[in-house]
C-alpha cells in the first residue's frame, strides 16, 4: 500500500503556485491569473488551450482531468462578463490539490478546441458541455448530443434558455411565497404538458431519430459487407441495441454493439434516459435547496453525495465573515455515514455484478439483507431509508437518537427500540464483518467467478489514468489514487486506513478492490466509534450556516471518494442582491458518467455476454450518469 | 396462494360442512379475477431511484412473491403490470409507450412514485414528462419519494381489490374479453420537445397562430429552431397530406381540455372553485346515497 500522504515538496514536482508560476513563464502572453473575486486558477487564451494543456499533463504532471464543465456568464448581476466558459480541474495522480485552468469563448460563436487529443477522460464531458451549453470542440473525435437527442430544440443550460414550465428564474417562485397560490404549471400550458415548440415548428421536417441515422453516427453499420474471420470463416457483421429497457442495464441505459460473430468489435453507450435536469433546476434552487436533489443523484448511496455537495458549499461559505466550521462531532457522523454508505453501495455493486455474471438474484438477496439492516439505521436517524437529506451546511441535520425507534418500519422485528450505540457497535463489529466474510469466502475463489472475471474487461493502468476512471476501476488498474489520502478532507488524515489496490486492470480485481475497500470502511467505522462515544453532547445542528441564505461570491470544487469514484460538485456563487442564495453554476462531475468513458474500451474484443458484466464491474447508478 | 374455498363460496345453496373445503359453488368472474389477482406478473424493468425500493420490494425482507408477484418478466409480452418506478423523461417516454403497447390485455400500469404520478421535484425540469399518465392510463397511484415497500405493497393490494371488482358481464371492465384487444396508444415522437401525435393539430394550430402573429393563444418565446435533418419521403408525405384534411375540420373545434387558455386569472380562479363545489356535491350526494 503506497502512503499518499507524502508533502507535494518531497515528491519533487513542486506546488500549485509552481505549477502556475511555470505555465506562465511558459505561457507569458496567453495565460493570466483569474483574478475574479473568490475565483482560482488561471485563464488560457483559447488558440494556445491545447498546447497549454498537454504543458500541464506532460511536463508539469496533472495527469488526470477529474472534470471539464462549462459556465455561461450571461453579463449580469456582479458577473459583468458576457461570454461561456469552460473550466478544467487536472489533478497529479500522486496526489495533491487541482489546478483550475479556464478557457473563455464568445456565447454566439462558442467554439473551443477540444482536450480529447490530451485526456479521452475529456470526451463525453465535452459532448455534454456541447449538448447543454452549445460550445462547439474542435477536433472532438465524434461531437453529438449526448444527453438530449438530435434535433432538440436549444442549448438548455443556457442562461437565457427557458423551459416548458419556466416561471421565474429564483426560487421561491413569487406565486408560492409570500403569497402562496397554488396553481399547477399545466393549467398554463396550452398542451396541459410540460412541452412547447418553437413558434416555427415544422411538423413535415420532424427529426428522423431512426436508428440507422444514429449508427452512421457512431460509424457503425456502415458497411454491412460480410466479413472474413481469421479462421476464413464468412461471418455476419451485427448490430445489436441494448436497452435501455433491459435487465442488465442497470436502469434505462442503452448500448450499440457491433458484432464480429460474437465478439465485440465495437461498442457506443447511449445515455440521457434518465437525464431530468439536475442542474437547470439546481441553478433555480436556493443552495440549500440542492441537498435533497443531490440524494437521488447517486440513489443508491445518498449520504456520500451530501457530503460532497457540502462540502463544496463550505469553501464558499469559508469565504464569508461568519462562519464558524462544522464540529468534530459533525464530522464524526458524517464520516460514520458516508463509510456505511460506501458498504452498502459496495454490496450492491457486487451483488448486481454478480446478477449479470449470471448468479441471478441468489447472492444479492442475501446482500440487500445486510443493506436493509444499515438503512433501519438511517431510517431512524435520518428519516428516511434512502433519501437520507442527513447533511446541512457547517452541520448534520440531527444527531444520533439514543434509542432507535422504529414507527414506520412495522416490518421492522429487531429495530423496534435499541440503544443506537449498541446497535452501531454490534452491526460493526459483528454483523458487517460477518457478512463480507460470507462474500469472501463463497466467492472468491469461486470457479466459475474465476473463470469469467479474470482478464476480462481490462483496461491498463495508462488508460484508465487517460480516461479519467474513478474509484474502483482506477484503482483496480494499479493507480492508488484515493481522494481520501491524496487531497484529504473532513477527519480522515487522522483515521488509520489503506487504499485498496490491485494490479490487474481486470473485472476480479475491481471486485476485490470493492471486497477490500469494505473491510477498510469497517477499520474506519471502528475507529469512529469510541470518537462517538467522547464527543457524546457536542452541538451538530446549531451551526448559523446551515440554513444561511447567503453565499459569498466566487467559486467552488468540492470532491469526495464516493462508493463509485470520484464525486465533484463545482459551485458558482454569483453573490448578487437579486440571487444570493442561489448557485449562478451547479455542476456534478459524476463518477458514474465519466466512468463509461472507457466501457467501449474495455469491451472491444469480449464477448456479448461479458459486456453485461463489464458494465456491471464498472457500477454505474443511471440517476448519476444522465443527472 | 391458498385457495380458501368457503370465501370463494357466492351461493345460497347450502353445502354440507364437511364438504366445505372440497366444493365451492361461485360464478366464473370469482374464479377468473382469483386467478389473474394472483398471479400478477409485473414487468422487471426500473427508471429510477423507485426500482430500488420495487427490488428490495421484491427481495427477501418484504418478498411480494407471498401475493403472487415474483415472477418479475423482462419481456412486456409476458407481463401483465408495469410499475413505472421513477422519473419518466421525455427520451424514455417513446420506449415506454411502445413496451406498454407490447403488453398483451388485461394490463395495468401503476405509478410509482411522486416522479411518475405528477413529475415530483423533477417536474420542472426540460426533459421530464410530468406524470405518466400524460401518456398512459394508471391504476393505481403510489405517493412518496420513494416510496417505502410498504407504501408499495399497499398499491399492489389495492390493484388486486381494483381487479376483485371487474366483472366478466362488464365489457368496460375487460374489454379484452369481449371487444378485443383496445387500441395501441401512440407513440410519441422525438422533435424540437416531445410530439405527442394526438396533439399534433393543435401544434400545428398554435404554429399557425405564432406564424400570423396572432396571440389569443400564448405562444412562449422560444430560442430558434435548430436545423433538423429532414424527414424521411414517406412520412413526410405522409405527415403532409394528414394535417391538412384534419386541420379543415378542427378550425371550429374549441380546444377543451384546456379551455382556460386566454381567460382572466380571476375567470381561471371562478373555474376552479365551480369544479371544486361541483366535486363536493357528488361526492355528498354519494355519500347520502351509501347512506
Amino acid at each position: 500500500m503506497v502512503d499518499m500522504t507524502i508533502p507535494e515538496e518531497q515528491i519533487g514536482i513542486g506546488t500549485i503556485e509552481d505549477a502556475i508560476g511555470k505555465l506562465k513563464q511558459r505561457f507569458p502572453a496567453d495565460v493570466s491569473d483569474d483574478d475574479r473575486q473568490g475565483y482560482s486558477g488561471v485563464i488560457i487564451s483559447a488558440d494556445k488551450l491545447q498546447e497549454a494543456a498537454r504543458y500541464i499533463k506532460n511536463e508539469l504532471g496533472f495527469d488526470f482531468l477529474s472534470s471539464a464543465t462549462a459556465v455561461d456568464y450571461l453579463g449580469e448581476g456582479v458577473h459583468s462578463e458576457d461570454h461561456l466558459e469552460m473550466v478544467y480541474h487536472a489533478y497529479r495522480t500522486t496526489g495533491g490539490s487541482a489546478l483550475v485552468f479556464k478557457a473563455q469563448t464568445d456565447r454566439s460563436s462558442a467554439t473551443l478546441p477540444s482536450l480529447t487529443p490530451i485526456w479521452m477522460g475529456a470526451d463525453f464531458q465535452e459532448r455534454e458541455a456541447y449538448d447543454l451549453m452549445g460550445i462547439k470542440f474542435e477536433g472532438h473525435p465524434n461531437l453529438q448530443r449526448i444527453l438530449l437527442w438530435e434535433g432538440f430544440n436549444g442549448h438548455p443550460l443556457r442562461k437565457d434558455w427557458k423551459e416548458a414550465y419556466y416561471e421565474e428564474d429564483h426560487k421561491p417562485f413569487g406565486s408560492r411565497w409570500p403569497a402562496g397560490h397554488i396553481h399547477r404549471a399545466e393549467e398554463k400550458n396550452v398542451f396541459g404538458k410540460n412541452v412547447s415548440y418553437p413558434a416555427d415548428v415544422d411538423l413535415s421536417r420532424l427529426n428522423d431519430i431512426s436508428e440507422t441515422n444514429m449508427y452512421q453516427a457512431f460509424g457503425m453499420g456502415v458497411d454491412t459487407e460480410h466479413v472474413v474471420d481469421h479462421n476464413g470463416v464468412r461471418t455476419d457483421q451485427l448490430i445489436v441495441n441494448m436497452g435501455p429497457h433491459h435487465p442488465s442495464t442497470h436502469g434505462v441505459f442503452r448500448m450499440i454493439m457491433e458484432l464480429d460473430g460474437e465478439t465485440v468489435t465495437a461498442l457506443e453507450p447511449v445515455m440521457g434516459y434518465l437525464h431530468r435536469n439536475h442542474e437547470k433546476i439546481g441553478e433555480r434552487n436556493t443552495f440549500l435547496h440542492n441537498i435533497p436533489f443531490t440524494d437521488r443523484l447517486d440513489y443508491i448511496s445518498s449520504m456520500g453525495n451530501n457530503h460532497g455537495y457540502v462540502l463544496a458549499v463550505e469553501q464558499l461559505l469559508s469565504l464569508g465573515a461568519k462562519y464558524t466550521p462544522p464540529t468534530y462531532r459533525t464530522e464524526v457522523l458524517r464520516v460514520l455515514m458516508v463509510e456505511l454508505t460506501r458498504i452498502v453501495n459496495h454490496l450492491w455493486g457486487i451483488g448486481f455484478w454478480l446478477n449479470d455474471l449470471g448468479a441471478f438474484f441468489t447472492p444479492v438477496l442475501y446482500f440487500i439483507q445486510e443493506r436493509e439492516r444499515i438503512l433501519d439505521f438511517f431510517e431512524a436517524v435520518a428519516g428516511s431509508r434512502m433519501m437520507c437529506n442527513y447533511m446541512r451546511f457547517g452541520g448534520v441535520f440531527a444527531d444520533l437518537p439514543e434509542r432507535l425507534h422504529s414507527v414506520s418500519n412495522l416490518m421492522n422485528d429487531r429495530v423496534r427500540d435499541t440503544n443506537t450505540m449498541k446497535f452501531l457497535t454490534e452491526m460493526i463489529n459483528e454483523r458487517i464483518p460477518r457478512s463480507i466474510d460470507e462474500v469472501d469466502e463463497y466467492l472468491t475463489q469461486n470457479e466459475i467467478i474465476q473463470a469469467r472475471a479474470k482478464g476480462v474487461g481490462y483496461i491498463s493502468r495508462e488508460d484508465a489514468i487517460n480516461y479519467s476512471a474513478a474509484g474502483p476501476v482506477l484503482r483496480g488498474s494499479g493507480v492508488a489514487y484515493d481522494i481520501r489520502k491524496s487531497d484529504p478532507y473532513s477527519i480522515y488524515p487522522e483515521l488509520d486506513f489503506d487504499v485498496a489496490v490491485q494490479d490487474e486492470g481486470d473485472m476480479y480485481a475491481r471486485y476485490k478492490v470493492r471486497l477490500q475497500e469494505m473491510r477498510e470502511s469497517v477499520r474506519i467505522l471502528k475507529q469512529l466509534l469510541p470518537r462517538l462515544e467522547y464527543t457524546q453532547g457536542e452541538p451538530v445542528n446549531e451551526n448559523n450556516a446551515a440554513y444561511s441564505s447567503k453565499v459569498p461570491i466566487g467559486e467552488a470544487y468540492g470532491r469526495v471518494e464516493n462508493g463509485k469514484g470520484e464525486l465533484g460538485y463545482y459551485v458558482v456563487s454569483a453573490g448578487d442582491k437579486r440571487a444570493a442564495a442561489n448557485p449562478w453554476r451547479y455542476h456534478v462531475r459524476a463518477p458514474s458518467f465519466i466512468n463509461l468513458t472507457p466501457l467501449g474500451l474495455m469491451s472491444t474484443g469480449a464477448k456479448v455476454a461479458d459486456v453485461v458484466a463489464i458494465l456491471g464491474s464498472i457500477d454505474i447508478v443511471l440517476g448519476e450518469t444522465d443527472r | 396462494m391458498e385457495l380458501n374455498l368457503q370465501e370463494l363460496n357466492k351461493t345460497e345453496y347450502p353445502i354440507p360442512v364437511e364438504l366445505q373445503n372440497n366444493i365451492a359453488i361461485t360464478s366464473l368472474t370469482s374464479v377468473y379475477n382469483w386467478g389473474r389477482r394472483n398471479s400478477m406478473w409485473p414487468m422487471l424493468f426500473g427508471l429510477a431511484c423507485c426500482a430500488i425500493e420495487m427490488i428490495a420490494t421484491a427481495s427477501s425482507r418484504f418478498d411480494f412473491s407471498r401475493f403472487g408477484m415474483e415472477v418479475m418478466r423482462a419481456t412486456p409480452r409476458q407481463s401483465d403490470l408495469m410499475i413505472v418506478s421513477g422519473t419518466v423523461t421525455k427520451k424514455m417516454i417513446v420506449p415506454i409507450v411502445r413496451l406498454y403497447n407490447q403488453m398483451p390485455e388485461p394490463k395495468y400500469v401503476l405509478a410509482m412514485g411522486a416522479c411518475a404520478s405528477g413529475g415530483g421535484p423533477f417536474k420542472e425540469g426540460y426533459n421530464v414528462v410530468s406524470g405518466i399518465d400524460k401518456y398512459l392510463p394508471v391504476d393505481v397511484y403510489v405517493p412518496g419519494c420513494p416510496p417505502t415497500p410498504q407504501a408499495l405493497m399497499y398499491g399492489l393490494i389495492a390493484l388486486q381489490k381494483k381487479i376483485d371488482g371487474q366483472s366478466l358481464q362488464v365489457a368496460d371492465d375487460v374489454p379484452w374479453y369481449g371487444v378485443g384487444p383496445s387500441e395501441p396508444t401512440p407513440v410519441p415522437i422525438l422533435g424540437p420537445d416531445i410530439i405527442d401525435p394526438r396533439q399534433m393539430d393543435m401544434i400545428r394550430r398554435q404554429a399557425e397562430a405564432a406564424a400570423r402573429a396572432q396571440t389569443e393563444e400564448p405562444v412562449y418565446q422560444l430560442n430558434a429552431a435548430r436545423d433538423l435533418p429532414a424527414f424521411g419521403a414517406e412520412q413526410a408525405a405522409a405527415v403532409a397530406t394528414k394535417p391538412k384534411a384534419a386541420a379543415a375540420i378542427d378550425e371550429s373545434v374549441e380546444i377543451k381540455s384546456f379551455s382556460q387558455v386566454g381567460m382572466s386569472a380571476d375567470a381561471i380562479e371562478a373555474l376552479r372553485v365551480k369544479r371544486r363545489e361541483n366535486a363536493i356535491q357528488r361526492k355528498a350526494a354519494r355519500k347520502a346515497k351509501e347512506g
